[in-house]
């Protein structure tokens, strides 16, 4: 699925530069479920970032499903972002003038998909997520849950291959964030890879597989076995 | 191409966000409506001078004699120069190609009367072409053609105001007036929109009057519309030469002022064409200076707005936007609140036109008003202004990076 090679990331602070990333290697196959972990500050987001397209690295190798990142034009990110990625973030980034099926059906849009389409697909993945019912309510009239469980379908609206989420239960309360697990433990279930940022350890231990950054580097990759959320609901 | 879900879009954003909306409308409302008063007023001050001109032709040449001031060629001062039939012939003949109308004229009061009415009005020995140089209108009947002229018949045009006074409500046409002791068939009667007194005046053959009332073929003054064809400074031209040209004629010293007079209305009409010509310059760079204070201004604005939505561009571009489908967001956003926005501000300028538009008379304005086809440019100005406006927003807002836009402070 990605393959990363010496990947270096610095940002400049002043006059000096702050180094992020120190060479990371990393290989992520089709059907995995990563979660990342480290401390604050440790290049968690940076990581998943340039694995998202969001950002670029200063140097290093990034071969994404066979194809090779790198002086993407804008273009060609965009479609890129646009079919083969999904996002979910901690703080949900929802389009706050639009209710809930219209920010499910907005990746579709860039698609070009037609109106009547997107809206129905939006609303087949709401009724996944469990909200059919909220559809034409704004993000403000939802709770945390609700409004990740809508960023989580608009992930899933484009079908993409790899869903990237950081910290996606960073901003829910305990009971929340294992019902939004179960929905992405039963998304990996299905095929869908997985890379996952996160700061709790329980929430890591319903991945598959654990990597710890620690001064720019990856210091542990460990395979687990993985604790279905279900059990905890 | 007509994308029918992008319009949607740009509907959607500017419905939900009604705040920034009216804010950046506002200042575009505002320069377009000052403007529209502007060029209105300009418009005005226009209608002003070609009011002016109702009364007489804007490119008349009056000649005039009179006597001598100066001694030329042994000839003394105090010599009567009069001007003849023959020289204006000569004039006709010699500038026929810059000449629109011509016609020599003698002027005399006369007691009219019909039946038992009369009354004390001026008369005029003309020929045909007075009619246009006057600008006379014919309500009925004729003028005086030609024909009356080389057969020097007694016929007479009155204006409007003489029939009424002379024949009340009964029509004055194949009447006979009398004019101190000659009878004279009405064939024409006219209207002119330069005033009361216009409509008192009675137009004759001057052949006639040179027949019955001079015995020689003498001729007062001679009126002259030029060429329109020709600017105001060849018309100037035009008129020294023509003076030139009838001093030598008449054997007077070229300086001399009172012998022969040329009155040419083309000073005039150069001095108002400077005018308004500096006045239209003027009220263009106002126009401009608030069209291109509109356009910073809005286009502010909008940077502005593109700040506020980073976050939601940045959305757009993680879910697969491409940076020429931002840059349309944007700057269709710009063109319609520009171009809604201007109309409102146009039609506001229109109607305060129309409201202190008649109170502004005493201001030398009369009529402020904006055309038609100004509010057809203004539309194309707008959508220009809304682009233009647009445009570094626009191009802001496409080179934001998600991952900026992202971040969760
Ligand atoms: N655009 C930037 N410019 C400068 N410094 C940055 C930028 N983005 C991140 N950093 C710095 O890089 C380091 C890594 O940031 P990153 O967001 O990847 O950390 P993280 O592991 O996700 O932390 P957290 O757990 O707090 O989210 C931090 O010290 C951060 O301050
Ligand atoms: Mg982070």
């Amino acid at each position: 699925m990605l393959e990363i090679k010496q990947l270096h990331k610095s940002y400049p602070i002043g006059d000096s530069r702050l180094h992020v990333l120190k060479g990371i290697n990393l290989s992520v196959k089709e059907g995995e479920m990563v979660a990342i972990m480290g401390s604050s500050g440790s290049g968690k987001s940076t990581l998943l970032n340039i694995i998202g397209m969001l950002d670029h690295a200063d140097s290093g190798d990034y071969i994404l499903d066979g194809l090779p990142i790198k002086n993407l034009n804008e273009k060609k990110a965009a479609e890129y972002r646009n079919k083969f990625l999904g996002f979910i973030f901690q703080s949900f980034n929802l389009i706050n003038y639009k209710n809930a099926l219209e920010n499910v059906a907005l990746p579709l849009y860039y698609q070009g998909m037609k109106r009547k389409e997107r809206q129905e697909l939006a609303m087949f993945h709401l009724e996944k997520v469990g909200l059919a019912d909220w559809a034409h309510h704004l993000p403000k009239e939802l709770s945390g849950g609700q409004n990740q469980r809508v960023a989580i379908a608009r992930a899933l609206a484009a079908n993409p291959k790899l869903l990237l989420a950081d910290e996606p239960t960073g901003a829910l309360d305990m009971t929340t964030s294992y019902e939004i697990m179960e929905f992405i433990q039963q998304l990996n279930d299905e095929g869908k890879t997985i890379l996952m940022v996160t700061h709790e350890e329980d929430i890591a231990n319903m991945c598959k597989r654990i990597i710890r950054l620690r001064d720019g580097v990856i210091m542990e990759d460990t395979a687990i076995k993985q604790v279905r959320a279900k059990q905890h609901v | 191409m007509f994308d029918l879900d992008l319009w949607r879009e740009i509907f959607q954003s500017i419905n939900k966000n009604r705040t920034r909306g009216l804010l950046s409308g506002f200042t575009v409302a505002f320069a377009i409506m000052l403007f529209t008063i502007l060029f209105g007023i300009a418009n005005g001050l226009e209608n002003t001078f070609d009011e002016l001109f109702i009364k007489t032709a804007d490119n008349a040449i009056y000649v005039y004699s009179g006597r001598t001031s100066k001694p030329y060629k042994g000839l003394q001062v105090g010599r009567a120069v009069s001007l003849y039939n023959e020289d204006f012939e000569y004039i006709k003949n010699e500038y026929s190609n810059k000449i629109e109308y011509i016609t020599p004229k003698l002027s005399r009061n006369f007691q009219v009367s019909f039946i038992n009415k009369k009354g004390s009005y001026n008369v005029l020995g003309v020929h045909p072409d007075a009619q246009h140089i006057e600008k006379l209108k014919i309500k009925k009947g004729r003028f005086i053609n030609l024909n009356d002229i080389k057969s020097h018949l007694k016929v007479i045009v009155i204006g409007r105001l003489i029939e009424e006074d002379l024949f009340g409500k009964t029509s004055a046409i194949g009447q006979y007036v009398n004019l101190e002791g000659i009878n004279y068939k009405v064939v024409g009667v006219f209207k002119d929109n330069g005033g009361d007194s216009q409509e008192r005046l009675a137009y004759l053959p001057i052949t006639t009057v040179q027949h019955i009332y001079i015995g020689k073929d003498a001729v007062g003054e001679i009126n002259i519309t030029y060429n329109r064809k020709m600017s105001s400074d060849e018309a100037l031209t035009f008129g020294t030469d023509l003076t030139q040209t009838l001093r030598q004629r008449k054997n007077v010293a070229p300086t001399d002022q009172r012998a022969i007079r040329v009155n040419n209305m083309a000073l005039q009409t150069k001095g108002i064409e400077t005018m308004t010509g500096g006045l239209g310059i003027l009220i263009f760079i106002i126009g401009l200076g608030t069209l291109i204070a509109g356009i910073v201004g809005i286009s502010n604005i909008m940077i502005f707005i593109v700040k506020e939505r980073t976050k939601e561009i940045g959305i757009r571009k993680a879910l697969g936007a491409t940076p020429k489908s931002i840059v349309s967001i944007i700057l269709i956003e710009s063109v319609l609140i520009t171009a809604l926005a201007g109309y409102i501000g146009l039609l506001i300028g229109v109607g305060v036109l129309k409201w202190v538009g008649p109170s502004l008379k005493e201001y030398y304005i009369t009529n402020p008003e904006v055309h038609f086809n100004i509010i057809i440019t203004a539309t194309i100005v707008l959508i220009a202004a809304g682009t233009l406006a647009g445009f570094v927003p626009a191009q802001k807002a496409s080179r934001i990076k998600p991952i900026i836009a992202l971040r969760n402070d």
